[in-house]
């Protein structure tokens, strides 16, 4: 029996029914349309999936669209602002963050939580907050870079 | 990866959560952070029919201080129990076990009732209960039962808990001045479960052991406290040589049976149980 859900994306309301067994990415990227968030091991491993539900960094492969009832969803789509790049993703492109650029959307919505949280992190606290997403180009180097980047033009 | 199709139900209290369980039984499975559950119906290691919704009920996520013991509900994250100060003035320990579960994600949904009702016998949480001597509740229709945490863990997922009861609060007893605590694990380099978690509390008098409780997961099919390392230690001096020679009989019981994998031999996960008692007990003495 398909459930009704009502979820806020990026600020906008979206009321649909869903199957029980859908998963929150399927749910965004198929019924709504929101590619942005990724499909990596789709096991709550790499982090690809990663969005913001209520404030909080989770992995959207392993929760339920129904579980999603009500909540407030933040995804890579939702971070520009008129055509100006978040500095999270500026700071992605400025430092070199990304290879492949597939887990880039996952690496930016957890550093988000982490700047929310933590204005000034220091290396080791952003590779802590990292911890949960996966690079196979390897290149986290580039990547704790870019965090710094952001965490500097945020403060600014 | 879809799970098999199910029915979902959003219970709004724990009575109807109750009231559902007993209606759909061993068709029906809890969901709360769905950390651990979610991964096995995609498997499709769990294809329950009727999945009952309980994160959904208002009031099972808190952290209370209620004078002898700190009230944990059943509901509560992982990042809560990691971040309370509360927990961390009062019981460290299981702050310190909540702070290397997963990752920062996992630890945003994941909840210390479905990490224990699960029973996974390489999760963090079961070590530091048993050293904490917690007390777990849980709720059927006829009313609360409050469970003594060396009764809890039965074997592999398995736990005390009746099909139509819900675990509903953690106690841990506060621990006194001088009290110190530690919980520290290898974790897989993959999934991050335990190979080996030690937990330990230490409790000293006079300079010597008062009160020893070490516990382990990650080692055999269910957490256990390991009363050879505490007995050797019980009434000596906390100092590098009687660690060493407390650690050196970790895991040795033998009734254990150590679970064995392909990235862990039985010898090299009793000899990593030394390793990781050496050195949370070495992080309890530097903590005095």
């Amino acid at each position: 029996m398909e459930i009704p859900i009502k979820v806020t994306v990026n600020g906008e309301v979206y009321e649909h029914r869903v199957e029980p067994r859908m998963l929150l990415v399927t749910f965004l990227r198929e019924v709504l349309g929101l590619t942005g968030t990724h499909v990596g091991c789709d096991t709550s491993s790499c982090g690809a999936c990663t969005i913001l539900m209520d404030g909080k960094a989770v992995k959207s492969c392993t929760l339920l669209a129904v579980q999603a009832d009500g909540a407030e969803l933040l995804t890579m789509e939702g971070l520009a602002r008129n055509g100006e790049l978040h500095p999270i993703q500026e700071g992605f492109w400025r430092e070199h963050g990304l290879q492949c650029g597939f887990c880039t959307p996952g690496m930016i919505m957890a550093a988000y939580q982490l700047l929310e949280e933590n204005a000034s992190p220091d290396e080791k606290e952003i590779r802590r907050a990292l911890e949960g997403n996966y690079c196979r180009c390897t290149g986290y180097h580039n990547i704790v870079k870019s965090v710094q980047y952001a965490a500097k033009k945020i403060n600014r | 990866m879809y799970p098999a199709p199910f029915e979902y139900h959003r219970a709004r209290s724990v009575d109807e959560a109750l009231s559902l369980l007993s209606q759909y039984g061993e068709a029906a499975k809890l969901i709360a952070g769905g950390h651990s559950l979610l991964p096995m119906m995609k498997l499709r290691l769990a294809t329950p029919a009727h999945v009952i919704d309980i994160r959904t009920i208002q009031g099972l996520q808190y952290i209370e201080d209620r004078g002898d013991y700190i009230a944990i509900g059943a509901g509560t994250p992982h990042a809560m129990i990691e971040q309370s100060e509360l927990l961390r003035a009062k019981m460290p320990l299981l702050s310190q076990a909540a702070a290397v579960i997963g990752d920062p994600q996992i630890r945003n949904m994941g909840t210390i009732g479905g990490s224990l009702a699960h029973a996974d016998p390489a999760a963090d949480y079961p070590a530091a209960v048993l050293a904490a001597e917690a007390q777990l509740v849980a709720t059927g229709e006829s009313g609360e039962r409050v469970i003594p945490v060396e009764e809890f863990f039965v074997d592999l997922f398995q736990t005390d808990l009746d099909e139509r009861e819900i675990l509903t609060e953690i106690r841990v007893p506060a621990i006194s001045e001088n009290t110190r605590c530690a919980y520290r694990k290898f974790p897989h380099p993959a999934s991050r479960f335990a190979v080996v978690g030690c937990a330990a509390v230490v409790t000293m008098e006079n300079n010597r052991c008062s009160d020893v409780r070490i516990a382990f997961t990650g080692v055999a099919s269910t957490a256990f406290r390991d009363t050879g390392v505490e007995d050797a230690l019980k009434a000596q001096p906390l100092t590098s040589q009687s660690i060493e020679k407390a650690a050196a009989l970790a895991a040795e019981n033998d009734e254990l049976e150590i679970m064995e994998d392909h990235f862990a031999t039985e010898d090299y996960r009793r000899h990593l149980a030394k390793v990781f008692a050496r050195r949370t007990l070495n992080q309890i003495a530097s903590a005095f």
